[in-house]
C-alpha cells in the first residue's frame, strides 16, 4: 500500500475535471438565464398605398411560426398562399412546433422571426411580453383596410376580438380562432336514450342517476392539466355571481373572492365531487377527450378545438354537440352568457426584422378567404365574422347556435392572464377542489389569499379592465 | 529536465481551456450578473437591484419548500441507487456459489447485466413516457390495471401515484413515486460501475477470505465494500448531482410541473416558474446561483469526508 498526496500533472488534471463536473447541473438551468446583447433593428420600408398598407417591400422575407396543437398547421399554409398571390415576390419561410417559448424566447431580444403564433402549453407569458416591451402595438392592423376591402379590419372581427388581444389599452395580440367553451355531449346517444342535455346543476344532478344506470360516469375532465377544470369552475361563478363580481376578482378588489354568489358556485362542483359523479381516475386531455369518445362518461367540458384534435378517434355515429355550461337556477346572475373569446394568439415581436410584412400577413389571416378556410380546416371558428357560415358539422353548428343565442356579454376571465402566481395557484386548486381534497369555503379563503398576495407585492406590475 | 514542459502544457491546454471558458464560465458569471438585476428575460431593460433577489429569496415559502423536496432526492436517490446498484453488482459477480474456489457471480449473470443496463440505454424523456403508462391512473395503466385484474385495487379508486400529495412518512406520494423511476433509471449504470471495479479486485483475496470460512456477507462487507470505496464515493458525488437537479422528471411526469398543489416543487421547477411564467429572469438566476453554490458546497463536503488512503493491489 502507498499513499499519494505528491501535487503532480496527473492530481491537477483530475482535480480540474472534478471542478468541472461540480458546476455541471448548475450550469445546465444558469445557461437558461443567459442572454446576449440585442441587435439593431432594421425594417423593411417600401411604398404604402391602400393595397399596401404597412409598405412591404418586393424581395423581402418574413418568417413565420406557427403553433402545431390541437388545430394542426395546414390552415397556415392557406394563408401563405393567399398573401403570396398579392405580394408574389415576398418569402414567407413558415414553419410549426409545439416548443413556442423554448424556441422563441431565446431571440426576442434579438432576431426573433417576424410572426409568431403565442399558444399551447409552452407559449411565452402575454403581460410579462407587454412589460417588458417586446411585442409591437398592432393598432395600426386594426385601422388598416381589410384585405378584400370594405372597411378596415377591426370591422371584420368578432366581439371580444379586441379586447381580448388588449393590454395597457395598446391592441398587442390577434386572436385568430373563436373558441367557445362548453359541455360537450353525444347527441345520438342522448336521443336514444332520451336525455335533454341539462341546463342548470339540478338538472344535471337528476340526471345523472339515469345515466349511471347505463354503466357510465356521469363527468370526466382534465385532471392533469389544472386550466382544464378552472374554465368550467370560473364559468359557474361568473353566471352564479354575475360579471362585475369576476371583474372584482380580477381588478385584485379586496375580498372579491368573497362576493355573493361565488361559495355556492363551488358548492356544486363540491357536490359533483362527492356524489362520485366523475369518472375514476386521473386522466389528461386526450385521455379523457379519448374515454368519453369510448362512452365512458356522458359529458366533458373544453372548448371547440375538440373536434379536430380528436378527429381520428372518433367513433361512427358519434354525434358531438356542445350545450352551455350549467348554472344554479333561480339565483343566477347572468345565468345565458356564453364562455366564448378569441384564443390562439399572433404576436409580432417588437425587433422583427421585417414587421411590415408581419402585419400584411396578419391582414391575410384576417381575410374572408383565409378564415373561411380555417373554420373549414380546423371545425374551429375563426375570430372574423362569418368564417363558419359555409361548414356543414354538427360541432361546429351548435357551437354556431350557441353563439347566436348568446347575449352580447361573454364569459371573459383576466386574471390569469394578468398574474403568474394566481394563475399557477388557481390550476393546482382547481385541481384539489376536483380531486376532493378542498371544499369550496376552502377554495375561496386560498384563493382569496393568493390574490392577497399579489395585491402586496410591489414587484408585480398591476392591471385592471373596465368590461 | 522539466525545460517546456510548461509551455507545451500551456499550448496542449489552451484551446479546451478556453472553449470551457467561453462556453461554462463566461454564462455562468453572466447568470450571476443577472442575478443581481431586475431582468424581465424579454428585453434589454434591466436594473441593478443589488443583493435584493437574494434577500427574498430567504422568505420566499416556495422555495424552501423546493429545498426539502430536493433534500429528500439528495438523501434518498443516492442512498437507494447505490444500494441497489451495490447488491445487483455483487451477485453478478462475486455472488455465486461460495463453495468453489473460483468466484463468480450468479447463473446467467452476463444476461442480467444487459437487462439491468437497458434503462440507461433510454433517454430520460423516453423514460418518462414509458413511465406515465404504467403509472396512468385508470385502469389502463399498467400497474392499475394489474392490480384490478387480481382484485387488489377496485375500479372507482384506482392508484393515482405521482397526482398523489398524500404524505407517506412524512413526505408527499408523488415524490416516492418519482423516486423510483429516479433509482430503476440509475441503478443499472452504477451496477455496470461497481462490476468492473468489482472485478478488479484480485481474486485470491476473495479466495483468502473464503478459505478462512468467510461467508457472502462477510466477504462483502469485509473485501468487496471497503475495496470499491472509491468508486462509491464518485458514484455518490454524481448521484447528488441528479438529485439536485430531478428538472426533466418532475417537469414530464407530474401535473403543472411541480403539483399537484406544489407537493413536487423542486428547486429547478420553482425557478423555471419564476424565469418563464412570471418573467423575473434576475430573480430566477439568483435562484440558479444559489443551488450552484450550495452543490458546490456538498461536493466539496463530500469529497472531504471520504478523502482516505489510496490502497494499491
Amino acid at each position: 500500500m502507498s499513499v499519494s498526496s505528491d501535487l503532480n500533472r496527473r492530481t491537477l488534471l483530475r482535480r480540474a475535471a472534478a471542478a468541472g463536473l461540480l458546476v455541471t447541473p448548475a450550469v445546465g438551468l444558469l445557461s437558461a438565464c443567459a442572454g446576449s446583447t440585442p441587435s439593431e433593428n432594421t425594417d423593411n420600408a417600401g411604398e404604402k398605398s391602400t393595397d399596401n398598407p404597412f409598405g412591404v417591400q418586393d424581395g423581402s422575407a418574413v418568417k413565420v411560426v406557427i403553433f402545431n396543437g390541437g388545430l394542426g398547421d395546414a390552415w397556415a399554409k392557406e394563408d401563405q398562399a393567399i398573401f403570396n398571390a398579392k405580394h408574389p415576390n415576398v418569402t414567407v419561410n413558415m414553419s410549426s412546433t409545439q416548443k413556442i417559448k423554448t424556441e422563441e424566447q431565446p431571440k426576442m431580444a434579438t432576431t426573433p422571426s417576424d410572426v409568431v403564433m403565442n399558444s399551447g402549453a409552452d407559449m411565452m407569458d402575454v403581460s410579462t411580453l407587454v412589460n417588458e416591451g417586446a411585442i409591437e402595438p398592432l393598432d395600426d392592423l386594426l385601422a388598416a383596410p381589410a384585405w378584400e376591402g370594405g372597411g378596415t379590419v377591426a370591422d371584420t372581427l368578432l366581439p371580444g376580438t379586441v379586447a381580448d388581444g388588449t393590454f395597457q389599452g395598446k391592441f398587442f395580440v390577434v386572436n385568430i380562432a373563436y373558441t367557445v367553451w362548453g359541455n360537450w355531449y353525444n347527441s345520438a346517444l342522448f336521443d336514444r336514450e332520451g336525455w335533454t342535455p341539462p341546463k342548470t346543476f339540478d338538472e344535471f344532478f337528476a340526471l345523472a342517476p339515469k345515466i349511471k344506470a347505463k354503466g357510465m360516469s356521469p363527468y370526466v375532465y382534465d385532471a392533469v392539466h389544472g386550466y382544464y377544470p378552472r374554465w368550467a369552475l370560473m364559468a359557474t361563478i361568473w353566471k352564479s355571481a354575475g360579471k362585475q363580481a369576476v371583474i372584482d376578482i380580477d381588478n385584485l378588489k379586496e375580498n372579491a373572492w368573497r362576493a355573493e354568489g361565488i361559495l355556492p358556485a363551488l358548492e356544486v362542483w363540491e357536490k359533483l365531487v362527492k356524489d362520485k359523479l366523475v369518472l375514476p381516475g386521473r386522466l389528461d386531455h386526450t385521455q379523457s377527450q379519448q374515454a368519453w369518445l369510448d362512452g365512458k362518461a356522458a359529458f366533458i367540458q373544453v372548448g371547440t378545438w375538440l373536434k379536430n384534435e380528436m378527429a381520428a378517434t372518433i367513433p361512427p355515429g358519434f354525434e358531438m354537440k356542445i350545450s352551455d355550461y350549467w348554472g344554479l337556477g333561480a339565483t343566477d346572475k347572468a345565468p345565458n352568457d356564453v364562455y366564448a373569446g378569441a384564443g390562439e394568439g399572433i404576436v409580432v415581436p417588437s425587433k422583427a426584422p421585417n414587421k411590415a410584412a408581419a402585419k400584411e400577413f396578419l391582414r391575410a389571416v384576417l381575410s374572408k378567404a383565409g378564415s373561411a378556410k380555417f373554420a373549414e380546416l380546423t371545425k374551429s371558428l375563426a375570430s372574423t365574422v362569418g368564417s363558419g357560415d359555409n361548414v356543414q358539422d354538427s360541432a361546429l353548428a351548435s357551437a354556431n347556435e350557441l353563439m347566436k343565442n348568446a347575449p352580447k356579454d361573454l364569459v371573459s376571465i383576466k386574471f390569469w392572464n394578468f398574474y403568474a402566481d394566481m394563475d399557477k395557484e388557481s390550476q393546482n386548486l382547481s385541481q384539489e377542489l376536483m380531486a376532493g381534497r378542498l371544499t369550496a369555503a376552502q377554495f375561496v379563503d386560498k384563493m382569496q389569499a393568493a390574490a392577497d398576495k399579489v395585491a402586496k407585492d410591489s414587484s408585480i406590475t398591476k392591471q385592471t379592465r373596465d368590461a | 529536465m522539466r525545460h517546456g514542459v510548461a509551455r507545451f502544457v500551456t499550448g496542449f491546454l489552451a484551446l479546451p481551456v478556453g472553449l470551457y471558458v467561453f462556453y461554462v464560465v463566461w454564462p455562468f458569471l453572466q447568470a450571476a450578473g443577472y442575478s443581481l438585476t431586475d431582468w424581465g428575460g424579454y428585453s434589454d431593460r434591466q436594473q441593478f437591484v443589488g443583493l435584493d433577489n437574494y434577500i427574498r429569496l430567504f422568505s420566499d415559502e416556495l422555495i424552501r419548500k423546493a429545498f426539502w423536496h430536493n433534500v429528500f432526492f439528495l438523501i434518498t436517490v443516492p442512498l437507494f441507487t447505490i444500494a441497489l446498484a451495490l447488491f445487483l453488482a455483487f451477485l453478478l459477480n462475486v455472488g455465486g456459489r461460495e463453495d468453489k474456489a473460483g468466484v463468480r457471480g450468479v447463473f446467467g449473470s452476463g444476461f442480467y447485466k444487459v437487462i439491468f443496463f437497458f434503462p440507461q440505454v433510454l433517454s430520460l424523456v423516453v423514460i418518462a413516457v414509458m413511465w406515465q403508462q404504467i403509472y396512468r391512473a385508470d385502469s389502463q395503466g399498467l400497474i392499475n390495471g394489474v392490480l384490478m385484474k387480481i382484485g387488489l385495487v377496485s375500479e372507482e379508486d384506482p392508484i393515482t401515484f405521482v397526482y398523489d400529495p398524500e404524505p407517506f412518512l412524512g413526505v408527499p406520494a408523488v415524490l416516492w413515486w418519482l423516486l423510483l423511476i429516479a433509482v430503476w433509471s440509475g441503478a443499472g449504470f452504477y451496477m455496470v460501475l461497481f462490476s468492473a471495479a468489482m472485478q478488479s479486485i484480485p481474486k485470491d483475496v476473495y479466495e483468502a477470505a473464503i478459505l478462512d470460512g468467510a461467508g457472502r456477507f462477510h466477504t462483502f462487507f469485509r473485501i468487496t465494500l471497503p475495496l470499491l470505496r472509491d468508486t462509491v464515493s464518485v458514484a455518490w458525488v454524481y448521484l447528488g448531482f441528479i438529485a439536485l437537479d430531478m428538472y426533466a422528471l418532475v417537469f414530464v411526469m407530474t401535473p403543472s410541473q411541480g403539483g399537484p398543489n406544489h407537493a413536487s416543487e423542486i428547486f429547478a421547477s420553482v425557478l423555471n416558474f419564476t424565469a418563464f411564467q412570471k418573467g423575473q429572469f434576475g430573480y430566477a438566476c439568483a435562484m440558479g446561483v444559489a443551488l450552484a453554490i450550495f452543490t458546490i458546497l456538498l461536493a466539496a463536503l463530500q469529497l472531504r469526508i471520504t478523502r482516505r488512503e489510496r490502497i494499491e493491489y
